[in-house]
């Protein structure tokens, strides 16, 4: 990849230390939940597990060696023209967007990108995305519409920036204009959360007619840590705090908030990236056939659609 | 035996000579001075001294703007399902409850009609005393429904919020009304239809990044705390004190995210002069025919 920098360690021997780390950390979690699990009633035995479940999904989702939304691109696409800038104040390296070419189609695709190694990172603010970045994404989906390009996004950000810089060029409003404006396009799009789907800075490219979500993928309102230290006033508290949010792909769909679980490898998407993307692949190409016959305003209406039914948790309350 | 015997009763204790004041006075944020709640009150809760705004109620909000005070509550009955069963040091359903007993409503909003200076419009009003006025499964539907209403009747739409933003106990499922929202604003303003955002302290996070931001005006009261990030997460992201004002109503003005402040006591004044240039377009262009721009 292009911007892959020439004094970056050898892939290989960067995932042998990044899996060290990982059992590593797994490790330090069994033992930290084992005591527990000693120590509570022997009914509450299971608990402990069935978090610890969860909890090693959200790190296959941060797995530093899971593959970047530019390494999604290249083992996706072909002839990928990379666009910046949001023609108003600059150009965010934590977005990227461009034309390419998906199995014979020609295509608007783009992403959150984290970074690859430390330096990579920082210039990409870890992929937390600034106002200049959704509306540089912004401004490629109406270009993608003006020439009818299906528009494929892909969600892996902890969050949208929040800094002060952010918040002075209107951090909010960024993301609120995309949740509208992808709404109103008419053209198909389609949202897959690769990674980590961080809050509002996700949902603001994640307006899609399908809203797919990889089987080791998290989307959540808040990361684990911010709800402990919130809630629980503990940041420690977050695999208790990861499970209570049901932010895996399986819970999601069950709640239909998402459309559709695509597998990963066994052992998560960096195991295997080209299994993964190919099964990625047929899951977007399935997306963009079934929506080849539909109008600009079908689209529309049933991107519009499918965002209304979201969230059927009310009830009429019985008469007092 | 005891040597002594009470003879008499007791003799009846004098109560203690106290003039109640807890409750009657209340220090402002603004200029620390100590105010008479009463006159408070008939100030439209602002400070007498400084005009600080003091947060109101709803209820209150809707007392102090609308003709006569008159309104007409709709979808006041719906309830969260609590869909992820959420528990953290305490259920979400006892904080449901709790905030019900404390709001007298059932969730963080109130929707329905009245009319600005004879102008029928359609409210939303958020409560902040209801779990910070968070945004979950009930408000998001609560709103939806308000904005098809505004649709199919060609009336105005105005939404007052006071948010610390999505509603954490309810997950994915409270993000997702941000887009739910967003798309029916879409819509109507398709159609043409008038939607003003009025914002009050606090509205951040979830709330901000949607609906807040996307009317035709975003009107502040002053000296609100306006933003997406809270200050406190801002700062533990660039471990440095924030300046003064930050945030603030006058600060987003500066910055270009808002129409005007507003002070409270010319709010509804300034609704009706808005409402008189925003017009809802006679007859709705077709939804297949109309092109996005």
């Amino acid at each position: 990849m292009s911007d892959s920098l020439p004094n970056s360690p050898d892939p290989e021997s960067l995932q042998a230390a990044a899996e060290e780390a990982l059992s590593q950390e797994l490790a330090v979690l069994r033992g930290a939940s084992a005591p527990a699990a000693a120590s509570s009633a022997a009914g509450a035995e299971d608990e402990p597990r069935v978090e610890s479940e969860v909890w090693r999904r959200v790190l296959l989702a941060r797995h530093p060696q899971r593959p970047t939304a530019l390494d999604w691109i290249g083992l996706l696409c072909g002839d990928f023209a990379e666009l910046h800038g949001d023609r108003r104040f600059g150009d965010d390296p934590a977005m990227v967007a461009g034309m390419a070419e998906f199995r014979g189609r020609q295509v608007l695709i783009l992403g959150q990108q984290r970074g690859r190694d430390v330096k990579d990172k920082i210039r990409r603010n870890f992929g937390m995305a600034k106002p200049e970045g959704y509306r540089k994404a912004m401004r490629l989906m109406r270009l993608a519409e003006k020439f009818h390009r299906p528009i494929l996004s892909l969600i892996d950000t902890q969050g949208a920036y929040p800094g002060v810089d952010a918040e002075e060029r209107g951090q909010a409003e960024a993301i609120a204009w995309n949740l509208r404006e992808m709404a109103r396009l008419r053209v198909p799009v389609v949202a897959t959360v690769v990674g980590e789907g961080g809050s509002g800075g996700a949902l603001g490219i994640g307006m899609g007619n399908r809203v797919l979500m990889l089987e080791n993928a998290m989307y959540s309102v808040i990361s684990p840590e911010g709800c402990a230290s919130i809630m629980w006033r503990d940041a420690e508290k977050k695999e208790i705090a990861a499970a209570a949010l049901k932010l895996t792909a399986a819970e999601l769909l069950a709640l239909d908030l998402v459309d559709e679980v695509v597998p990963e490898p066994p052992g998560g998407a960096h195991t295997d990236p080209k299994a993964a993307a190919q099964m990625l692949g047929d899951a977007l190409e399935r997306a963009l056939v079934g929506m080849e016959n539909l109008s600009g305003a079908d689209l529309q209406a049933q991107r519009c659609a499918r965002f209304r039914g979201l969230g059927h948790f009310y009830q009429e309350a019985p008469a007092r | 035996m005891t040597w002594f015997r009470r003879e008499n009763k007791p003799l009846p204790s004098v109560p203690e000579k106290r003039v109640r004041t807890e409750g009657l006075w209340v220090k402002c944020d603004g200029c620390r001075r100590i105010l008479w709640k009463k006159d408070l009150a008939e100030n439209q809760e602002l400070c007498t001294h400084c005009g600080f705004h003091f947060r109101i109620s709803a209820r209150r909000r809707l007392e102090l703007l609308l003709d006569d005070g008159r309104f007409t509550e709709r979808d006041a009955s719906l309830e969260s399902t609590d869909p992820l069963e959420f528990t953290d040091v305490k259920p979400y359903r006892d904080r449901l409850r709790k905030a019900r007993e404390a709001t007298g409503g059932r969730d963080a909003i109130i929707t329905g009609e009245g009319k600005l200076g004879g102008q029928p419009v359609i409210l939303c009003v958020m409560e902040y005393g209801f779990i910070g006025g968070s945004l979950g499964a009930v408000v998001g539907e609560k709103i939806t429904r308000a904005i098809e209403r505004a649709e199919t009747a060609r009336c105005p739409l105005i939404i007052i919020s006071a948010s610390g933003g999505a509603r954490m106990m309810e997950g994915a499922v409270s993000l997702m009304q941000m887009g739910k929202i967003a798309a029916q604003l879409m819509l109507l303003d398709q159609a043409g239809v008038p939607f003003i955002s009025v914002l009050t302290d606090p509205t951040t996070g979830g709330v901000t990044a949607s609906y807040a931001m996307l009317g035709d005006l975003n009107i502040a009261e002053p000296g609100a705390l306006i933003g997406f990030a809270g200050p406190r997460v801002i700062e533990q992201t660039i471990r440095q004190k924030l300046p003064e004002g930050f945030q603030r109503s006058e600060f987003l003005l500066e910055h270009g995210m808002l129409d005007a402040v507003v002070p409270r006591q010319e709010m509804r004044e300034y609704l009706i002069r808005a409402l008189a240039f925003l017009r809802a377009q006679p007859a709705a262009p077709p939804r297949a025919a109309t092109q996005s721009a």
